[in-house]
């Protein structure tokens, strides 16, 4: 079997209402190796949700493939018949953002977590109970609590249910959108650790959706940024932080908080705001803002282009190399 | 720190929210529900209400067909316990009839010498058969005059009907009609309203015209053209049901676009997304998660909702399109009070309006508590 596990290809999402289109995903290519985390950073609104929930079906993407390596082959999730989603829904999952929204207020904890097996397995009662409370246990919740209500919970304890509904079928690609966004910095590395923790013990393969830098940075192998419905960088983590090429990540990354006060930092203060999704520039999305930008730039979109390894959108990549 | 009984005091906490986060929805609503005091005596109210309709012809002394010549247009009886001063218990004086030395009316005077002591859970007069449910033979009532005795608790209409029992058997329809209706108001409104929220698309659109011709129409005229379509030669049962379906018929509209727009704002909430990625087919979707997401609003529109279906019937009734003597409820009774002569001489006539009145009002206070209790995770 190969190393690939899922290939993302010309991934597009178009949202029509009342005769405005808005393009929040537009041609996204992605390879994801088994048992890897990929980081997907960007500003809100620049399509990272979107390409979860598509990868997920969550929602129907508008064209493109998302091509899953499974042992009878590739297959295309988004084009699978009834057969094949039986089969393959479990294999991919999600984590929600909002552990509060993502839970039914009205169904037990043990009902949410144990409801995707009653979909997909024929497991009698006894052995779905038992299965919960396998994991239950390995996502830290006391087995006592699994009769009780979500509205009995906190923040990170239903994160931790949520983490257990998305692992029960265990699946081998995770959507982990937003999953730590919501909560406390301290609970946000428990759960981080419980993601690791997890990862090693089932080899699962995350696709990690956030805006918190440094939480990306350390837990991803690759990272994608992502602006306005584009990729625009794909590249190994520490490289990437270290020496970013795109102009929109060079001031991305300038932005995150620097915590020893010592190290001053050049901030990138980028100029205007974030283009209406609904009508971008042409060309290049981020040449108004863009402190490099040519003639070119203002005309045609730039290609991806691997520069030893690293994947660039740009015209001008040599030009702000010097910068960082 | 100790409570009274001893035990620790975070001890007798911890037991109490314990209770709290094993509470689902509906056990939570209930405990919100009970702290709203004005809904919880209309509760009380309305649960008399229906156990005496329920129990109808078991509390009323008289049946539905029967009548006493005799006695047209009798004020209310007084019901007494002392004679002369001395106790003998709850009994009524015989009745006479006396000449208003004024107006010459005919007017009913009790006969001080004539005692009828009122016997408790007696077998009735012959005509006040009855099976109780439909289903079990008797003529026990709960209180009868005894021989050549009269109560009238609320006087007499101008057949000579006793008006306590026309009340108490009219409750039956005025009561239970507006519940089945309602009923399957939210079967057919959430079937339909269903359909046009989960898929949405041209099923949508066809839904919404349809929806929005039937609400064209005026309600009041288009109840009163239906029932006027009901022949009049139906057995009461069978009237019964087709104004149910005839309420129901006008009033699902309204509750399938609020089911409708329940459904597209709760197709948008994460746990429904989760359900589905979890790999949950659209009917599970539908009846698992999306509809009880909402259940609890439908239930309290559907609450509000009943009141106006009660004075609907009654107006029907009153209006003589509806239910006709001698099957028996408010509106019917009503139709009595149409002229001024009966307000100013017969005035114990109005008294089923003070019951419509009552049970409109306890459904409204009901539906009130309920509203505020229904989303107990906010």
């Amino acid at each position: 079997m190969d190393n690939v596990l899922l290939e993302i290809r010309n991934l597009s999402k178009v949202y029509d209402s009342k005769g405005v289109s808005v393009r929040a995903l537009s041609d996204v290519n992605l390879t994801v190796m088994r048992g890897e985390t990929i980081g997907i950073v960007g500003e809100s609104g620049c399509g990272k949700t979107t390409l979860g929930r598509c990868v997920v079906r969550g929602i129907d993407a508008t064209s493109g493939e998302v091509l899953f390596h499974t042992e009878d082959g590739v297959i295309d999730f988004l084009k699978a018949t009834g057969a094949q989603m039986k089969k393959y829904r479990k294999d991919i999952q999600m984590i929600f953002q909002d552990p509060y929204a993502s839970l039914d207020p009205r169904m037990t904890v043990f009902d949410i977590i144990s409801e995707p097996l009653r979909y997909n397995t024929r497991m009698s009662a006894k052995e779905i109970e038992q299965a919960v409370d396998r994991i239950a246990e390995q996502v830290g919740l006391n087995k006592a609590y699994l009769r009780r209500y979500p509205h009995a919970f906190s923040g990170g304890q239903r994160q931790r249910i949520g983490i257990a509904r998305s692992l029960i079928l265990q699946p081998k690609l995770i959507v982990c959108d937003e999953a730590v966004s919501a909560l406390d910095v301290s609970i946000q590395a428990q759960i981080i650790n419980l993601l690791e923790d997890l990862q090693k013990e089932y080899h699962l393969t995350y696709l990690f959706i956030s805006h918190a830098l440094s939480v990306v940075r350390h837990i991803s192998d690759r990272v994608m940024v992502m602006y306005l419905g584009r990729m625009v960088e794909f590249g190994e983590t520490e490289a990437l932080f270290a020496h970013p090429m795109h102009p929109y990540t060079q001031a991305l990354l300038s932005a995150v908080p620097q915590p020893d006060p010592d190290i001053s930092v050049d901030r990138i203060i980028l100029e205007g705001e974030v283009p209406n999704p609904a009508n971008p520039p042409s060309g290049c999305h981020f040449h108004p803002r863009c402190a490099y930008a040519t003639e070119r730039c203002r005309t045609e979109a730039p290609p991806l282009v691997n520069h030893d390894g690293r994947l660039v959108a740009c015209w001008e990549c040599g030009k702000c190399q010097g910068k960082t | 720190m100790k409570t009274k009984n001893g035990t620790p005091a975070r001890k007798v906490q911890e037991k109490k929210s314990d209770k709290y986060y094993y509470a689902s929805q509906w056990r939570l609503m209930a405990r919100k529900f009970r702290r709203h005091k004005l809904a919880m005596v209309s509760t009380v109210v309305l649960l008399i209400f229906y156990l005496i309709a329920i129990f109808g012809n078991f509390i009323a002394p008289q049946g539905t067909e029967q009548y006493e010549g005799r006695y047209v247009n009798c004020p209310p009886t007084r019901v007494h316990l002392f004679h002369e001063g001395k106790l003998i218990g709850p009994f009524v004086y015989g009745l006479k009839t006396e000449r208003d030395p004024v107006t010459y009316m005919a007017q009913f005077a009790e006969n001080t010498e004539k005692i009828y002591r009122i016997r408790f859970f007696a077998q009735g007069d012959e005509g006040g058969e009855y099976r109780w449910l439909g289903l079990f033979p008797s003529n026990l009532h709960l209180f009868e005059a005894e021989e050549g005795g009269r109560v009238f608790l609320f006087g007499t209409d101008n057949m000579g009907r006793d008006l306590f029992s026309r009340v108490i058997l009219g409750a039956q329809i005025s009561l239970f009609i507006p519940v089945v209706g309602m009923l399957m108001t939210l079967v057919l409104g959430l079937a339909i309203g269903s359909l046009a929220g989960y898929f949405g698309g041209w099923v949508d659109t066809v839904i919404q015209r349809v929806i929005e011709v039937v609400r064209s129409f005026p309600q009041v005229p288009l109840w009163m053209a239906l029932s006027a379509a009901i022949p009049k030669t139906m057995k009461p049962a069978q009237v019964f049901m087709l104004m149910t379906v005839i309420l129901s018929l006008v009033s699902w509209p309204g509750l399938a676009r609020v089911v409708r727009s329940k459904f597209i704002s709760v197709k948008k909430e994460d746990f429904i997304m989760a359900a589905r990625i979890s790999g949950a087919p659209a009917s599970k979707l539908i009846t698992r998660h999306m509809i009880p997401s909402f259940l609890s609003y439908i239930i309290v529109d559907m609450t509000m909702a009943i009141p106006s279906l009660i004075i609907g019937e009654t107006t029907l009734s009153f209006l003589g399109l509806g239910l006709r003597s001698p099957a028996t409820s408010w509106g019917v009774l009503l139709q009595e009070t149409n002229k001024l002569e009966t307000i100013m001489f017969y005035n114990w006539k109005l008294i089923p309006m003070l019951f419509v009145f009552l049970s409109v009002l306890a459904f409204n206070f009901m539906g009130d508590g309920l509203r505020d209790a229904a989303d107990p995770y906010k």
